[in-house]
């Protein structure tokens, strides 16, 4: 589903991503584990086109196109979302008319048809029940006064929502309780699905022991420096990034 | 991080629709430029007034000879010929009923989404058209006219019920107030008239609608509004004018009385020209708006939507005369290219109790400069008065400019002011957020200006605020690259 070879990417001028290679398919679960400034936020963002965020060489490849040309709102309507580190506040924009008109937009990029009020109601009372989310969030303006933990849920809720073939989430971790934590991550799980990628993009192994990834890659420096199965990131936990890129040279 | 939106695209895209911009070609009653005492009485015998009126009007317009344009407002303005405006202008035929109206002029309106003639009139809104000086027809009349509800021009109003417009007339705004206000009692040639009596709520929404046509002409309206005793209305107000590359001038008069337990709620959308990217052409936009509460409980209540106009001068102001009479102010403001917009409200509270609220939302794209004046007054009687403000103000680039003079003074002790203020850009962050979810750059902007101004135009009547929302959206075309 996601081919990135070899991606130089720079922010601003300066080159973050440097030879960053992955394959993920379809149905799988992939978590990048990094120490600060390795570039995994700079990750999220080149793959969802944010602005500033040069390629610089290399490829990006989604279901064989190459995407790195294309405007955010392209990339999401091929199917492309990221749940942010720190979502953004709209203040006065409802979160359900903020995201009828995601969806909208997506699916007109798509040439479906649109969804009246009433079948987009529906599809949200649906959603809603599989995460923990309160309906009194769905009346409030986009994240505006919402605390940490709800903003993340309000992120899961719309990747559940818009049901995207590659989510990335973008560090979705930080800064929950241990409760919200598992909330989020019960939301993630209930939207696997055999024709859905994950990008989990983590700092600490702790999202790990609840979304359960099918690979771990290590992130230093802008590329991949080791790959492996669940147990790397609770060998990383255990000894620290340092001892695992001394390894890698 | 919070960043200017500020591409190099933005220059390029800086095209505006400005879709009332349109002639219409009517042979018309047109007086050549300049003003003097013999225009004054001109426009009064046109209209048969009373020898009173021609009286008030030259007192008026003998006082404004002595006063100066203000110059106070924070607007940059090459300074004005007044005898350069032609002060009278009219469609040549007199109608005296909507069915006499010609084609072309029903034809402008519809096109204006304002529909005229019986068949497709505007459901549940009556509406007055005001056409250069003069009012061209109103709806509805019959069905008010049952509930004792007067609404018509201000001419007819002259003719048919002159001990009303005797009486109130000048009696909130006076001829004399200020620069422009003394200008329009000199020479104002129509307008609106509105009568609700005692204990009578307007089962409609009254509407007028003002277009300027003719070349070189200014247009100079008055409308006044009495609201007796319990009686309830909801009036608004909409206004466009076609694309010139003069400036045109535009000064009017609203003058609102409210008694026991009335309520007005004055909305307006106010389109008129705005010029072009250069600045060249657009209205200059001079109004004195002003209500009295004059008994308990009375309420009035301002919302206006201003995206139109080179130059916007304009204060709609509450006198809380009567006890626990209560004053409101809603306002959004929009400067895109060249315009500048001086606006914000007075609220005077002299009554006890009284209570005032003003939300002014200023949204300020390429080299506009938007500027919120208020001032909230308690007088010594306004025992335990209360008035709560909050201004906030959108930039989108960086060439623009937001500013904010609020004024207070108080002379009781017992008041309570609250005033907030924000000034906020259009982040990246917002809009990158916007569009990873699938929403275009342009509507992604769209959604955030709506959002911002949520609070004002919920207060619109529905048509009115979907028809605001698009305003706002043609008025930002090309402000983001």
């Amino acid at each position: 589903m996601l081919e990135i070879k070899n991606l130089h990417a720079t922010v601003h001028g300066k080159e973050i991503l440097k030879g960053f290679t992955l394959s993920l398919e379809a149905g799988k679960v992939h978590a990048i584990m990094g120490p600060n400034g390795a570039g995994k936020s700079t990750l999220g963002y080149v793959l969802s086109g944010r602005e500033g965020y040069e390629v610089t060489s290399g490829e990006i490849l989604f279901n064989g196109q190459d995407i790195a040309g294309l405007a955010p709102e392209e990339r999401a309507a091929l199917g492309i979302f990221l749940a942010f580190q720190y979502p953004v506040e709209i203040p006065g924009v409802n979160n359900t008319y903020f995201l009828r008109t995601a969806l909208n937009a997506q699916r007109k990029a798509r040439g479906e048809d649109e969804l009246d009020s009433m079948a987009f109601l529906k599809l949200v009372r649906q959603k809603l029940s599989i995460l923990d989310l309160k309906d009194e969030l769905l009346h409030r303006a986009v994240n505006s006064g919402f605390s940490g933990g709800e903003k993340k849920r309000n992120e899961i809720f719309q990747l559940a929502l818009l049901e995207p073939k590659l989510a990335i989430l973008d560090e979705t971790d930080s800064g929950l309780d241990i409760d919200a934590l598992k909330a989020v991550a019960e939301g993630v799980n209930a939207m696997r699905s055999p024709d859905r990628a994950f990008l989990v993009i983590t700092h600490y192994q702790r999202l790990l022991d609840y979304i359960t990834p099918d690979i771990v890659h290590v992130m230093v420096q802008g590329r991949i420096i080791a790959s492996g199965g669940p147990e790397l990131a609770l060998q990383l936990e255990r000894e620290g990034y340092a001892s695992i890129a001394a390894a890698a040279h | 991080m919070t960043m200017a939106i500020e591409r190099p695209e933005l220059d390029r895209q800086l095209e505006r629709r400005y879709d009332a911009g349109f002639v219409t070609d009517i042979e018309s009653d047109t007086l050549p430029p300049g003003l003097d005492e013999d225009v004054v009485r001109f426009i009064s015998r046109k209209k048969d007034e009373p020898e009173w009126l021609t009286e008030w009007r030259l007192k008026a317009y003998r006082h404004w000879l002595t006063m100066t344009p203000p110059e106070w407002a924070k607007l940059n303005i090459a300074p004005i010929d007044f005898q350069a405006v032609s002060y009278y202008a009219a469609p040549k035929a007199k109608y005296a009923t909507l069915a006499d109206v010609p084609q072309e002029l029903l034809d402008t309106y519809e096109k204006l989404g304002v529909p005229l003639h019986e068949r497709s009139r505007l459901a549940g809104v009556a509406v007055d058209a005001v056409f250069d000086s003069v009012s061209v027809g109103t709806t509805y009349r019959k069905e008010l006219a049952e509930k004792g509800i007067i609404f018509c021009s201000f001419s007819e109003a002259v003719k048919e019920h002159p001990e009303l417009v005797q009486k109130y007339l000048g009696s909130v705004v006076p001829a004399g107030d200020n620069y422009f206000a003394a200008l329009n009692s000199a020479v104002f040639s129509d307008g609106s008239f509105v009568f609700i009596p005692k204990g009578v709520r307007s089962p409609m929404e009254l509407s007028t609608y003002f277009r300027i046509n003719a070349r070189d002409t200014g247009q100079f309206e008055r409308t006044l509004i009495i609201c007796e005793d319990d009686a309830y209305v909801s009036y608004l107000e909409g206004c466009t004018a076609p694309m010139r590359d003069e400036n045109q001038l535009h000064a009017a008069v609203v003058e609102l009385v409210c008694l026991e337990r009335a309520e007005i709620k004055y909305s307006t959308v106010q389109n008129w020209y705005p010029g072009d990217e250069n600045g060249v052409g657009g209205i200059y936009n001079f109004v004195t708006k002003r209500g009295e509460c004059r008994g308990f409980r009375s309420k009035i209540s301002w919302t206006q939507v201003e995206t139109g106009s080179a130059i916007t001068w304009k204060y709609p102001s509450c006198v809380l005369l009567g006890d626990e009479s209560t004053g409101e102010f809603h306002s959004v403001a929009l400067t895109h290219h060249r315009q500048q917009a001086d606006t914000g409200t007075k609220m005077i509270h002299i009554g006890r109790g009284t209570k005032s609220k003003i939300i002014a939302k200023g949204i300020s794209a390429g080299r506009g400069q938007n500027t919120y004046r208020g001032l909230v007054k308690v007088e010594a009687g306004a025992e335990g008065a209360r008035n709560y403000t909050q201004c906030d103000s959108l930039l989108i680039g960086k060439r623009c400019g937001a500013h904010t003079f609020p004024y207070i003074e108080v002379k009781n002790p017992s008041a309570v002011l609250e005033h907030e203020a924000t000034t906020s850009k259009i982040s990246d962050d917002q809009l990158f957020y916007c569009r990873s979810r699938g929403i275009g750059q342009e509507d992604a902007v769209s959604l955030i200006v709506d959002g911002f101004c949520k609070q004002v135009f919920k207060e619109l009547p529905m048509e009115f605020a979907v028809e605001a929302k698009k305003l706002l959206e043609v008025s930002l075309e090309g402000a983001v690259g």
